[in-house]
């Protein structure tokens, strides 16, 4: 176990999480009930302030704090108990985010910020939302840095040593996250704020969003790379073999800083303001995510096939069997996995220039970020849940639990199933996202859409309803392992952090040069964004003022 | 660092695979005029959109032999644009702005899918290759009233 002090800011960033997750997955259900016309909101609540609680709250703010507690409990276990300093900043960091996340809520709640998690200008939302999501920003800043401060130190005592595979990862993520954040915090507080306030009366509407993309792009990394952290270290242990490759497995965080900011203009293809070839150029930069995303995969399926042949697999294909299944600590992962084969698969689609056109801002869209940050991201959170609130709390995670787990995502699978191919085909057919119910005046075209075996106006909600019930369940684990399950008192009873050894000898020490790569991921952005933005701020038209549209 | 066999096959097969898959991409979309995706990079002010040309006169007009223009104003939630009617098989380049805040212009059942932001124009070629009514809505976020913001086009036999 991990110091008492610890343990207790890793129990409250999860405690945040899971309160967003509860009113978050709410107002999905509420949202798919709407848009097939069954439920009618009263006149104080509108569709579209619900859409921005769900993406605020479930995107980001269930996201980040579970972020931060896997990282800090992580960080603990593998460099050592956080100095006083330490944490004293994380709580001072964790206290700022909470403020900031409870600020923004409180402005969507009372309909002053209906401009969904993109708010996009000139959509003006009260200006204490963007100082809302500024000082959330911040916060998260503040704990990157106390853990970066745990790490120093660390290296610190540790001269010439490589630092654990789980602090590095930790603090590659941390560095993408830190410079990703320069573009939303330029843009909220130097465009956003000075405007909603009424300082200065018009905003340059094509440079905010630029600057939104620009952070919006790697935000997904920012998501994703905890959870590969999870299939590169915690998985090997789970199935009993130590981690493939140390080496690769830097090397590929190291691409993902490297090439998941300069591409955030892959959002922004169907727009104007920005020539074809940047666009282009953008959109090659994208796909070399696919070069650590394929060492990924590489380094997963080796781990899987050296555990099952240690058990007994046979053949080609017989080690898949031996894979401990009854183990949901691994099911869940696994599951989480495999829905990104196609989730990775349906980006590149997304990212492809002219197949753009296609699903841009339809319900394709949709469908593929629950199967990308809704269930691989989502789902290995939930498996690491199982484990980590019994693992804070020294209580212990009983078979009857380890039943409801197994429960708790088959139904997410099934849910998720239902819910994301029927987005996914009504996506292809042109049905729009962001929108609450409408026929279109029953245009032939759109009722059509809803005519398919799995686009009708029944599947998505089925779906939806089973996902919420899967979410409810999954609130009763975390709040059966954080109070009321008995506490472990045998030793085989407690649960453990499953943290597979790794071995680092021939890992070439360039790649914990910070310096080296942080200097490499800011060259590629300016090459990336320089002209560009100069363009925007240079040509930029008269710019424009707010607009209160809801 | 040591990179076992297969892991060199696989990475070797899956960046040739990428370098040939982006080629095609880029050449398609760059040979041809028509296959880029909307964009442009004009501007204009967003508070004198009706007094500024082409937009102080939306419609649909003929520019030569096989070329029509379509310009057309977003705003919260209507476009403007009288009688919209064009040719099946003639080149139709749609141009648009907005007046308050980002809109899109989608055309079910083609590949028109434009972002339509205040200060700039937006500029996409199609040729319509079947006749009949198209529907017309905004996929971008716009307000309350987004999700009834359409309209319809006329494609018609020569
Ligand atoms: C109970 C489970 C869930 C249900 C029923 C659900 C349902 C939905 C629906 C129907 C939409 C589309 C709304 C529209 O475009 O009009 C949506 C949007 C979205 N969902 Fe979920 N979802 C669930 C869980 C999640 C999870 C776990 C995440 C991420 C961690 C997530 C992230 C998002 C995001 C980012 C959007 C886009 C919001 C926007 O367009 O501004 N959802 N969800
Ligand atoms: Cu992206
Ligand atoms: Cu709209």
């Amino acid at each position: 176990m991990i110091a008492a002090a610890d343990r207790k800011l890793a129990l409250w960033n999860i405690g945040v999480a899971y309160v967003a997750f509860l009113i978050g997955t709410l107002a999905g259900l509420l949202q798919v009930f709407i848009r097939n016309d069954k439920l009618v909101l009263p006149a104080w609540l509108d569709y579209y302030q619900i859409l921005t609680a769900h993406g605020v709250l479930l995107a980001l703010i269930f996201t980040t704090f579970f972020i931060f507690a896997f990282f800090i409990t992580g960080m603990s276990k593998s460099l050592g108990a956080f100095g006083p300093k330490v944490l004293l900043w994380n709580w001072i960091g964790f206290v700022v985010m909470l403020a900031g996340t409870v600020l923004a809520t409180v402005m969507i709640v009372s309909g002053k910020a209906s401009v969904l998690y993109t708010f996009y200008a000139p959509l003006m939302a009260s200006g204490w939302y963007y100082v809302g999501l500024a000082l959330f920003v911040v916060g998260s800043w503040i704990m990157s840095f106390a853990l970066v401060g745990h790490y120093m130190k660390w290296r610190k005592a540790n001269p010439g040593e490589l630092s654990p595979l789980f602090a590095f990862m930790t603090v590659s993520t941390i560095i993408l996250w830190i410079i990703a954040c320069l573009g939303v915090v330029a843009t909220v507080l130097f465009q956003y704020i000075p405007w909603a306030f009424g300082w200065v009366d018009t905003i340059n509407v094509e440079l905010s969003r630029s600057l939104f993309w620009y952070f919006g792009h790697p935000l997904v990394y920012f998501w994703l790379l905890p959870a590969y952290m999870a299939w590169y270290v915690v998985v090997p242990k789970i199935i009993g073999v130590p981690v493939f490759s140390d080496a690769l497995a830097r090397l590929a965080f190291i691409l993902f800083i490297l090439f998941s900011i300069p591409v955030g203009f892959h959002h922004q293809l169907m727009e104007p303001g920005i020539s074809n070839f940047w666009k282009f150029f953008q959109v090659v930069l994208t796909f070399m995510v696919i070069i650590p995303s394929l060492m990924t995969a590489f380094s997963m399926f080796a781990n899987f096939e050296r555990a099952g042949r240690k058990n007994g697999g046979k053949g080609l294909f017989g080690w898949f069997t031996k894979l401990p299944w009854k183990d949901v600590r691994f099911t869940s992962l696994f599951i989480a996995m495999a829905f990104f084969i196609p989730g990775g698969a349906g980006g590149i689609i997304n990212a492809s220039f002219q197949l753009n056109e296609i699903v841009h801002n339809t319900l394709w869209i949709v469908g593929h970020f629950h199967i990308t940050v809704g269930t691989p991201v989502a789902m290995t959170f939930m498996g690491l849940t199982f484990w980590i609130i019994p693992y804070l709390t020294g209580r212990k995670f009983s078979k009857t639990m380890q039943k409801l787990a197994f429960i708790q995502i088959g139904t997410w699978t099934v849910g998720m199933i239902l819910m994301s191919t029927a987005q996914h085909i009504l996506g292809l057919l042109g049905a729009p996202r962001r929108t609450a119910f409408s026929n279109y005046n029953n245009h032939p075209s759109a009722l059509e859409w809803f005519d398919g075996i799995l686009t009708n106006h029944v599947t998505m909600a089925v779906g939806g309803s089973i996902l919420f019930l899967s979410a409810m369940l999954l609130l009763y684990i975390v709040i059966m392992s954080a109070f009321i399950s008995p506490k472990a008192v045998e030793a085989h009873e407690f649960v453990e952090f499953p943290l597979a050894e790794s071995d680092k000898q021939a890992t070439p020490k360039i790649f914990e040069d910070w310096k080296v790569w942080i200097g490499i991921a800011f060259a590629l952005i300016l090459v990336a964004y320089a002209v560009p933005i100069i363009q925007m701020i240079q040509d930029a038209p008269p710019g424009s003022k707010g607009f209160i549209t809801w | 660092m040591h990179l076992h066999k297969y892991e060199k096959i696989w990475m070797t097969f899956g960046i040739a695979a990428l370098v040939v898959f982006l080629s095609i991409v880029g050449v398609s979309a760059f040979s041809h005029e028509q296959h880029t995706p909307a964009g442009g990079i004009e501007t204009i002010d967003p508070e004198k959109v009706k007094e500024t040309a082409p937009f102080n006169e939306p419609g649909v007009k003929q520019l030569d032999e096989d070329t029509y223009q379509a310009t057309i104003v977003a705003m919260a939630f209507a476009y403007e644009a009288p009688e919209l009617k064009v040719p099946v098989g003639k080149e139709v380049i749609f141009k648009l702005t907005s007046t308050d805040v980002v809109h899109s212009f989608t055309i079910d059942n083609t590949n028109v899918n434009m972002m339509v932001v205040p200060g700039q124009v937006t500029t996409k070629s199609y040729t319509f290759k079947e006749p009949g009514k198209y529907l017309i809505l905004c996929n971008e976020y716009c307000g309350t009233g987004h999700h009834y913001m359409f309209a319809e086009i006329e494609v018609t036999e020569e």
